[in-house]
């Protein structure tokens, strides 16, 4: 693996680290599987899109996106709470639902950012060449974000939401409407997705309807490998285990895209075919090793 | 004054496995009661303190706190009336955090939770003082997670954390029907000193006759969805394990005749 190749997968890993850390919201904290993050990355990336073309400026469109990913989460989340729909299902439904909204919004399947600003024309003035800038800026991003998520779970809301996914009975007993919680958790994830969707609208130049196919299983993969890797004993150490899991994601997916026997070679189609066995071998490699040991 | 009036329940109401768990309970718990409730299975006894807590919603009647008509109060607004421990001591605590975690989530019970630090440090102080009185130790495992703990460990832990902030009423719904013998005892010694130290309002649910005759100054007998029998005082302090079996079976014979007749 070239340097080039690690400092790609740095930055791919960063990036989607960003969305990876929405996936560790649902998944973990809440233990609410929410697969809208298929619909909500493309989501904030055609909003970001269609805002920076009309004339705002990126960060505000960064900001929109991730208020509309805020919106697609509260949407599941009140299927399920107010219409009793179960979670999968609602999460479900909303994904689907977003994919004709996306093209509403972009009037279209894609929409192109070229000749627009982004935010990566600031990192330009730096002076240095973009792709050597690009995977600090992503890293020094996606850090901000976990830290905020860090100090988040540790107030006093943090706190009922962590307990919100471990025993619902327990906190509604101390008085926390759980069904709120949900929203504002579910809520926040995809928001946090939208906002990785912009930023990734913005670094490929391009926003586009089926750019989110696959996005809960990449999300997936990093919380598990950096579980399996790092370890989740206090919510720190599971938040960065996340963005580190997604770096190893990204750097997998690009070890198994070289591999060459022969005249024999995997081809990106076959990405959800090795993100699939990757998640399965990061889930059972600790009973695996239990068993060798024991 | 707390004011149950007539609360009625079913459950799957029009259907085949139509059950009517409570047929018009009517009871009156004045200030520092400590009632025990007994009955049989199916008799009601946890129904009613679901429905009190807010968890269950009533088909009709109504839950009145001093002048509050909280019946159509939702459960996590009646959090901060009503303090409640389970039989499984897994459902008082929160498995994946730590003791003062857990303990900080009590001491906010009934209150906005906001973006404040959710545990503070001048609150550890305060929850070693209240942890110490278990003597089980627990006071030097403030940052331990609560999955480390035993069932009894957990059970004393959800003990304090219901007592924490002083509740209105606290509900105990067989809460040492799940640990064993010395552990049980343990919980319940800790339960009658907490209760009168504090002078808390407390329903007991129990299976244990002794104990529902030695504690407490109301015992309540529920069968089939009703109140059966209400002593206190002398009258109570006078009753015995073997009057309550008598009357026991007296109840399940009446019920069997009138299923065979």
């Amino acid at each position: 693996m070239t340097t080039a190749a690690l400092l790609a997968a740095l930055e791919q890993g960063c990036l989607y680290g960003i969305m990876a850390l929405g996936v560790y919201i649902t998944f973990r904290v809440l233990d609410f599987p929410d697969l809208t993050v298929d619909g909500s990355l493309p989501l904030g990336a055609a909003v970001a899109a269609v805002a920076i073309s009309s004339g705002i400026d990126p960060y505000s469109a960064m900001v929109l996106a991730g208020a509309a990913g805020f919106m697609a989460g509260a949407c599941t989340a009140l299927l399920h709470t107010r219409l009793g729909i179960l979670g999968l299902l609602a999460s479900i439904l909303t994904m689907i639902a977003l994919y004709s909204v996306n093209i509403r919004i972009m009037d279209g399947p894609n929409r192109t950012l070229l000749g627009q600003p982004t935010f990566l024309d600031d990192l330009e003035t730096l002076g240095l060449p973009l792709y050597q800038v690009t995977p600090w800026a992503m890293a020094a991003l996606v850090l901000v974000i976990a830290c905020g998520l860090i100090w988040f779970l540790r107030t006093e809301y943090g706190q009922a939401m962590l307990a919100t996914g471990d025993n619902p009975a327990m906190i509604r007993a101390l008085g926390v409407n759980t069904d709120r919680v949900l929203l504002m958790g579910v809520g926040l994830s995809n928001a946090l997705v939208a906002l990785c969707g912009a930023v990734v609208a913005q670094n490929q130049g391009s926003a586009d309807v089926t750019m989110g196919v696959g996005t809960i299983v990449a999300g997936l993969a990093s919380v598990i490998l950096g579980e399996t890797v790092v370890g989740a004993a206090t919510v720190s150490r599971a938040c960065i285990a996340v963005i580190i899991g997604s770096i190893l994601y990204r750097i997998a997916i690009a070890l198994a895209l070289s591999i060459h026997i022969g005249p024999w070679s995997l081809s990106p189609s076959d990405l959800n075919l090795v993100t699939a066995i990757l998640v399965v071998l990061a889930m059972t490699s600790p009973r695996l090793t239990r068993r060798r040991s024991s | 004054m707390i004011s149950i009036r007539g609360i009625q329940k079913w459950f799957h109401r029009g259907t085949p496995q139509e059950v009517h768990a409570l047929r018009g309970v009517d009871l009156e718990v004045a200030p520092g009661d400590f009632i025990t409730i007994i009955g049989s299975n199916g008799a009601g006894k946890s129904t009613m303190l679901s429905c009190i807590a807010g968890a269950l919603s009533i088909d009709a009647g109504s839950i009145h706190f001093h002048d509050t008509d909280v019946t159509s109060w939702p459960e996590y607004r009646r959090a901060g009336l009503v303090a409640r421990v389970f039989q499984d001591p897994l459902r008082g605590t929160f498995g994946g955090g730590t003791i003062a975690q857990n303990l900080a989530l009590a001491l906010r019970r009934g209150a906005p939770r906001g973006l404040r630090p959710g545990v503070r440090r001048h609150e550890l102080a305060f929850f070693q003082e209240r942890l110490a009185t278990l003597g089980l130790g627990l006071e030097h495992r403030l940052h331990d997670r609560v999955a480390l703990l035993s069932g009894g460990q957990r059970q004393a832990l959800t003990m304090v954390m219901a007592t924490l902030r002083r509740p209105e009423l606290l509900l105990l719904d067989e809460h040492t029907a799940a640990l064993d013998p010395k552990t049980a005892a343990h919980i319940l010694e800790l339960t009658e000193r907490t209760v009168a130290e504090h002078g808390i309002t407390t329903l007991m649910v129990t299976h244990n006759m002794a104990h529902a005759i030695a504690l407490g100054n109301r015992l309540v007998m529920m069968h089939h969805g009703r109140i059966v029998l209400e002593t206190r005082g002398a009258e109570k302090a006078a009753l015995t394990v073997t009057a309550l079996l008598d009357r026991f079976h007296d109840l399940n014979a009446a019920s069997d005749r009138m299923i065979l007749s």
